[in-house]
């Protein structure tokens, strides 16, 4: 008996972001119906995109335990460098988009060769880097906006077939390849298993230097492909490019049920969920004609039960796992 | 039977001067189930430790299969085939069995990077039935029992394709079900020409599963020979024998007859069971048991820091119902706690920082807004370091971190005495520092108890406790099991009464429930 309810608890606390999301989709059913037709939800999963293509390499990096706040700044120096090469070399769309994706990998390879060789804590070195992005990019572009040409902002609206937006197919793509490398790939259940114990992998034969590299690294490319994706919808790169948007991702992972303590977590549905979540709050709101001041206190609600959920998960886990010394009859 | 598969050679090694192994010398044969046993402290973790590649021996060499062994790393151990199945699982319980059964070896699709998920469950199924374990392999192992997931450490050995498997304490979370399954797996993986070493203080199940058996006392061989050359009684005399009797200071008041601490029917589920005793004026009360015997859960149970399901603690005669480590210390408690490293000390901060840490409250000035007055606190830091005679710089500069661990120890009941405690509980308060230093802090125990406290010593050392102590009440699986007042004492009876309780598998209410 004690074991079915165990498993039932089993089942809530793994499987909180579904729980949460059906709970915001009938709130919003009662609330604001309209919130709900194809279109507003097409465009709540086309504004997530590039937030969750952003939380997607977020949640390499959290699963080993780690948190990279840079990716708001990588986003901006790796689309400044792009948009200013199309400017003076007139490269086109597509080399431009190599570059960006090249600059965003360097930046996460900084960040993994600080965290996987130097030692130095995440939070620190990621917070440095996130400085030190915004610097460089504000040097590059003299803390001027740099304009994209029509080939890029053309890219940001055009359509699949004339069916799915762009920005959303991108998204399933950087879905299907994380859902391929985490949970079909040895290196992503090695990546799993440094985030729950650093030491217990290394004992067991796992190379952890391998799978944090691969975390930041691949944060660091998720987050210039996100920055290039949101260029192509916007069309230029102010100097507050990207700012606030580490938070974005790093909240609607954890929305998606990964775990700040590092070894749990999942990009399909979870992340996935996570990020058109915080999108349709904020558009749930908008149609519910909540008062604007309070979005963010509802987001943060929000945020707030997803963390405690996580925190309640791993008390019980720890309960569970407590050795007994007497074997109770 | 010629066939050695483990072969110690001299094997001594030394920690910081304490000599923890003095020239063992063994062979376990192979397909043989060696049991391996000692008191805490006897040596048997060192020797294993250095099997398993964790610690190097400062002489003597080990054979293994024959050839010269030298692992440099437990990693190298797993290589050479030697797996260790600890106390505490090493399992990412986060991840599935089968996750858990080929984390760094995978079964992929041809060269690619992907694994090949039927061959993946194929053989974890094979792995698992092998064991003896029907359980979908895709289970995350957070869901499982200990015994399942213990199960699943041993396939795992197998997987690796170990051929010395060594057993630290494998049924003390067991339940009687689980624990005969062990066994017969163990007898399977034996018949395969595995090499068993089973470490354990259940002597019943030692004698059961073993073919030889090797007695370790003080880091030395006692005695080595087939399993029915021994009983239990044998066993235990061979692990207490004789020693040099050490020096324990004189006290000179006896124990007086008011209640500082009562403790009456303490239950909590799966940790003690029905615990009751007093603590008196000037008393040191020992409390005696294996590890895992509940000794220091008992203890932070009474220091408020576990909850306890049943049962009243009283200090005083004041009822302590529902309290908190701040509301024990408030009513003159003090736990002096296991693990000073951990638990005890603030290792980067200084030694007068760590030492007037819990009684700050008593340096305060300027009502009610609690500024903390620090040269006083200082002052009465610098009084207690010279008390106890605290070898170490000037106490505000010198870090708790670069002091020995004697000196350390040192700092922790230090800080204790600040808050000018009635109840002092200790919990192996002289393990890993040296006789000089050991000596001092029985003197100040002593001291302490003439003064009037009342002293609750919690050790694993038998020898220690019968020099201290005025009276000694042994626990096992649990449960007080006996109680010795100082005429009494007598190792043999009291390390009896502390293996009693693991006989108890066989009790009639259990019995009936398989």
């Amino acid at each position: 008996m004690s074991l079915k309810r165990n498993k039932l608890t089993h089942v809530v606390l793994n499987n909180t972001p579904l729980l949460l999301f059906t709970l915001l989709f009938i709130i919003f059913g009662l609330v604001a119906p309209k919130s709900l037709d194809y279109q507003s939800l097409e465009n709540a999963v086309k504004q997530a995109s590039y937030v969750g293509i952003i939380a997607v390499g977020m949640t390499f990096v959290l699963l080993t335990g780690g948190i990279d706040l840079s990716v708001g700044s990588n986003m901006y120096v790796s689309a400044a460098v792009a948009g200013l090469a199309m400017q003076h070399y007139s490269i086109g769309p597509w080399l431009a988009l190599v570059l960006c994706l090249f600059v965003g990998s360097a930046f996460g390879a900084v960040n993994a060769f600080a965290v996987a060789k130097l030692k130095i804590m995440p939070f620190v070195v990621t917070l440095a880097m996130m400085v030190t992005g915004r610097g460089i990019g504000l040097m590059f572009s003299k803390s001027r906006a740099v304009n994209f040409p029509d080939s890029v902002t053309g890219l940001g609206s055009a359509e699949l077939f004339g069916l799915i937006p762009y920005p959303i197919v991108v998204f399933a793509g950087v879905v299907f390849c994380a859902w391929l490398l985490l949970e079909r790939t040895a290196l992503g259940r090695q990546i799993y298993a440094v985030g729950f114990s650093k030491e217990a992998a290394r004992k067991a034969g796992v190379s952890t230097d391998r799978a944090l590299v691969t975390a930041y690294v691949l944060c660091g490319v998720f987050a210039s492909l996100g920055g290039f994706i949101s260029v192509a919808q916007l069309g230029n790169v102010n100097a507050g490019f990207g700012k606030g948007d580490e938070f974005d991702a790093i909240a609607a992972a954890v929305l998606g049920g990964v775990s700040l303590f590092g070894g749990a977590g999942r990009v399909f549905p979870g992340v996935v969920l996570g990020a058109v979540f915080i999108q349709a709050i904020s558009i749930g709101l908008v149609s519910a004609r909540v008062d604007l001041y309070l979005h963010p206190l509802i987001a943060a609600a929000f945020i707030f039960l997803a963390v405690l959920i996580d925190s309640l998960r791993n008390t019980y886990l720890a309960k569970l796992n407590r050795r007994n010394i007497r074997v109770e009859e | 039977m010629n066939e050695w598969e483990v072969e110690f050679d001299h094997i001594s090694k030394s920690f910081f001067g304490i000599r923890a192994l003095s020239d063992v010398t063994f062979s376990v044969g192979k397909g043989q189930t060696l049991g391996l046993i000692g008191e805490n402290g006897a040596g048997k973790s060192t020797l294993m430790n250095i099997l398993g590649g964790v610690f190097e021996q400062d002489e003597g060499s080990i054979r293994l299969f024959g050839n010269e062994y030298n692992p440099s790393c437990p990693a190298d151990a797993t290589h050479a085939g030697i797996a260790f199945i600890h106390q505490e699982l090493n399992l990412f319980t986060n991840l599935s069995i089968a996750d858990n059964l080929f984390i760094d070896s995978f079964p992929r699709l041809g060269k690619s990077p992907f694994i090949d998920k039927s061959r993946l469950h194929k053989r974890a199924v094979d792995l698992l039935s092998s064991v003896d374990l029907h359980i979908s392999a895709g289970t995350p192992v957070e869901m499982l029992t200990p015994g399942e997931r213990q199960l699943v450490e041993i396939a795992r050995a197998i997987s690796q394709d170990a051929r010395v498997i060594i057993f630290d304490e494998p049924t003390t979370s067991l339940t009687a079900v689980e624990r005969k399954r062990l066994f017969d797996i163990i007898k399977r993986l034996q018949d395969q020409g595995r090499t068993i070493i089973y470490i354990s203080h259940t002597l019943e199940d030692v004698l059961q599963v073993s073919d030889a058996i090797a007695v370790l006392r003080d880091g030395c061989l006692v005695s080595i020979g087939p399993a029915r050359k021994y009983t239990i009684d044998r066993m235990i005399s061979d692990m207490v024998g004789r020693r040099i009797e050490q020096m324990y200071p004189a006290r000179r008041t006896a124990p007086g007859s008011a209640a500082l601490l009562e403790v009456e029917g303490v239950t909590q589920p799966g940790i003690v069971r029905d615990i009751s005793f007093k603590l008196h004026e000037n008393e040191v009360l020992g409390i005696f048991g294996l590890m895992g015997s509940g000794r220091s859960e008992l203890a932070s149970i009474t220091f408020g820091l576990d909850s306890r399901r049943t049962g009243r603690i009283s200090i005083r005669a004041k009822d302590t119902a529902g309290s908190s480590p701040v509301m024990s210390i408030h009513n003159g408690l003090a736990f002096v706690t296991e693990n000073r490293h951990q638990e005890g000390l603030l290792m980067e901060a200084s030694v007068s920082e760590n030492l007037y840490l819990t009684s700050l409250r008593k340096f305060t000035r300027l009502g009610p807004a609690r500024i903390i007055n620090r040269s006083e606190a200082l002052e009465s830091a610098n009084r207690i370091a010279e008390t106890l005679r605290i070898k170490s710089g000037p106490i505000n500069k010198q870090k708790v971190k670069n002091l020995s661990g004697g000196n350390q120890q040192k700092v922790v009941i230090g800080k204790w005495l600040l808050t000018e405690p009635d109840v002092l509980i200790l919990d192996e308060p002289t393990r890993g520092i040296d006789v000089g230093a050991k000596y001092e802090i029985y003197a100040t125990i002593n001291k302490l108890a003439e003064e009037g406290v009342g002293i609750l010593y919690i050790s694993s050392e038998l020898e220690e406790l019968t020099g201290m102590c005025d009276r000694i009440l042994v626990m096992s699986n649990g449960e007080m099991r006996a109680e010795f007042a100082r005429l009494d004492f007598d190792q043999e009876k009291i390390l009896q009464a502390a293996f009693s309780g693991r006989a108890g598998y066989c009790t009639p209410s259990e019995n009936g429930e398989n």
